[in-house]
């Protein structure tokens, strides 16, 4: 996974409560089986005014210039500012690769729904809990500043704005800690193999029922 | 000390701790469908890993598949969408590949994972159980750890049968009194969501309890916690009780003989106990509950079917008022409006929440005698599994469908999240027994009413919300 130390970049609002992962990547991208290739198509329905299919050819678009990420000033953003609730509705992780395939590193919210929270950190994506009245007051001093940049600093866990006043927040150590080495979370659980197998073959002894081989043959 | 229900199978599985909290949790039951794990199979083979344990794998096809009986009989490659076509495949080829049981296509044991699991005995009371899917917490309903995990914890759990995660909060949600006749599991929940919110749980496991939960049968308890998630919470669960053990009994995968014996034992000691602490408690009347009617964009905005459409100015934060003014916006109503006079172009009656054979069998008393009405553009009944298909076909209730003018679809997941051709139009108001009414999650511009069978078959016959207390069931 890619690490995530700090990040300075340009700030882009979506200034809406509860936005759901089915805004952020639409159910119809959903039937790639790859990864990648999601950015275009972050945020479809409120960043395009047609309906958009897998494939269907950009030139076909109708932008919606009234979207944020299609006003010139929020051009290259790679920090998102959110409400709260942000990434609530269904568990798909296309919606961080959509959002890190479109060039967002950063999600600051006031909330976080907890299924994509942990997504994000599966993906190298930092998402960011700022307290609702400094949430309100970065969306204040975005509006009123173009090219307004803040700098996210992992280790020292700092939101700094321009003006070099920073705010604290808080994150779990071991996230952290993967996130800065850019760790492989199945590698470091393997590192336990042998703690999972004792505790396997005991699960086996106490309750065997749970290890009955589920074979589709079996007839009801 | 007095523990929760939470608390006891959280402590079954925990394999290890970390200082900071968080924890390895062994998973018992895997789910697998098309749509959240070719990325984690790819994952696998990168890394030339092997799953950790295979027979704790099942497989389904169900979010992509069709839903029409002639699409459905050439199988595969009858698909009409490549990429379908291709996700569908690849769901079979990871499965054999990897040695992992699939329900196929076409195997009546085929439908929504969720539907699925307990249905076959493939879950069980006590497990954790793991999906790719946030509506795993449906499988609660048995006295189970089950929550949604995204396609990387899919990859994770193939590999290591364990999911990192820290501990979440205990909620208490005790709905008390009896419900009304007419009203239902998913009355309940969606009352739960609109009194606590759609972030309300979030953190939380979410224990339903009450006389009101007890008295429902099992597959109303899925139905309410299947929407735990909607509230935020990833988890949410109902004590074992007598119910609870006749569900299991004598399903395909269930224990049989002394291992039976020993089940039930430890499946009796699942239940909060007695002065046990929970991290917060909400309390519901359940004789208050009337049925409900979603009217916005966030299953927290529902009201009453008795109610009007609310206004922005009922709401008390600047962000819920700007909300509610952009919901109404795209849903195409005015503050005011009574519930009852909005007009319906589809129905949908399917979806993990409510494609069960009771959910079935209370559309079709609704329906039977009836007909569509004919401002209603599509009608359609889309059991959650072949066994529901099966059993309801056995009760003839496919032909009371289809004699209304309804259609009697093959399962799937459907119109629930319109990854299929099953979708409403733009501008299209639907009433449907899923649980997202999230914008055009059901299709491009659609407009979403969440609601109970019962309330989606009335307003199939009429054209529009009714209070199906007052409807009158022909024999
Ligand atoms: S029926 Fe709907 S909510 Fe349930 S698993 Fe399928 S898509 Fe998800």
């Amino acid at each position: 996974m890619r690490a995530f130390k700090q990040q300075a970049g340009l700030v882009a609002p979506l200034d809406r409560p509860n936005v759901d992962t089915d805004i952020i990547i639409p159910k119809q991208y959903l039937k790639s089986i790859k990864r990648t290739g999601f950015g275009i198509n972050l945020f479809d329905q409120l960043r395009y005014v047609d309906e958009g299919w897998p494939g269907k050819p950009l030139e076909e678009r109708e932008l919606n210039s009234e979207f944020v990420l299609n006003q010139e000033r929020y051009e290259g953003a790679s920090v998102l500012l959110a409400r709260v609730n942000f990434g609530c509705g269904s568990s798909r992780e296309h919606a961080p690769w959509a959002l890190d395939d479109y060039g967002f590193r950063v999600v600051i919210a006031p909330s976080f729904a907890d299924i994509f929270y942990n997504n994000c950190f599966k993906n190298g994506l930092l998402p960011v809990v700022l307290p609702e009245g400094i949430v309100d007051r970065l969306f204040d001093e975005v509006a009123a500043n173009p090219g307004y940049k803040i700098e996210v600093d992992l280790e020292a866990e700092q939101v700094i704005l321009p003006n070099d006043e920073s705010f604290a927040f808080e994150i779990d150590a071991f996230r952290k800690e993967c996130l800065i080495k850019g760790l492989d979370d199945i590698g470091l659980t393997l590192e336990s193999e042998p703690i999972i197998r004792a505790y396997e073959a005991n699960r086996r002894q106490q309750s065997p029922w749970l290890f009955d081989v589920i074979s589709p043959e079996k007839i009801s | 000390m007095a523990q929760t229900l939470y608390d006891k199978l959280w402590a079954d599985h925990l394999v290890d701790e970390r200082a900071d909290g968080s924890a390895l949790i062994y998973i018992d039951r895997h789910l697998i469908h098309e749509v959240t794990s070719p990325q984690a199979f790819e994952g696998l083979r990168l890394a030339g890993r092997q799953p950790w344990r295979i027979g704790a794998n099942i497989a389904t096809p169900d979010h992509n598949v069709s839903t029409d009986p002639v699409e459905r009989q050439g199988g595969y490659a009858a698909v009409k969408d490549e990429t379908s076509r291709i996700q569908l495949q690849t769901l079979d080829d990871n499965c054999s590949q990897f040695g992992i049981a699939e329900f196929l296509l076409n195997d009546r044991r085929q439908g929504i994972v969720h539907v699925v699991g307990p249905e076959t005995g493939a879950v069980l009371p006590g497990m954790t159980v793991v999906c790719g899917d946030s509506h795993t917490s449906t499988h609660g309903a048995l006295g189970v750890i089950a929550q949604g995990i995204g396609t990387s914890e899919v990859e994770h759990v193939l590999a290591t049968q364990c999911l990192v995660t820290k501990k979440q909060k205990n909620m208490l949600i005790r709905v008390d009194g009896e419900l009304l006749p007419g009203v239902t599991a998913k009355d309940i929940v969606l009352a739960v969501i609109a009194k606590i919110g759609t972030a309300g749980g979030t953190g939380h496991a979410i224990e339903f309890a009450g006389a009101a939960i007890e008295a429902l049968s099992i597959e109303g308890r899925m139905s309410v916690c299947n929407m735990a998630i909607e509230a935020g919470a990833r988890v949410g669960m109902v004590a074992v009780d007598d119910k609870t053990i006749d569900y299991v009994r004598g399903r395909a995968f269930s224990p049989r003989g002394s291992a039976w014996d020993a089940a039930i034992t430890h499946w009796n000691t699942l239940h909060s106990d007695e002065g046990a602490i929970f991290d917060a408690l909400v309390e519901l009347d359940a004789s208050l509950i009337e049925p409900q009617v979603s009217w916005g964009t966030s299953p927290e905005m529902v009201s009453a079917v008795g109610e009007n459409v609310p206004s922005p100015d009922d709401f008390d934060s600047k962000v819920k008022q700007e909300g509610v003014a952009r919901a109404l916006d795209y849903m195409g109503l005015s503050s005011g409006t009574p519930i009852k006079d909005i007009r319906l172009d589809r129905v949908f009656i399917g979806s993990c929440t409510n494609s069960r054979i009771e959910d079935i069998r209370a559309a079709a008393a609704v329906v039977k005698g009836y007909q569509k009405a004919g401002s209603v553009k599509q009608a359609m009944i889309v059991p959650g599994s072949g066994q529901v298909k099966h059993q309801a076909e056995q009760e003839g209730l496919d032909k009371i469908f289809v004699a209304a003018g309804f259609e009697w679809r093959e399962p799937g997941c459907s119109m629930c999240l319109a990854m299929n051709a099953d979708k409403l139009g733009p501008g299209e108001h639907c009433a449907s027994t899923s649980n997202r009414n999230f914008e055009s999650r059901q299709g491009f511009g659609g407009r979403t009413h969440l609601v109970s069978p019962a309330m989606a078959a009335a307003a199939g016959i009429t054209g529009h919300f009714v209070d199906v207390r007052d409807w009158e069931m022909k024999a």
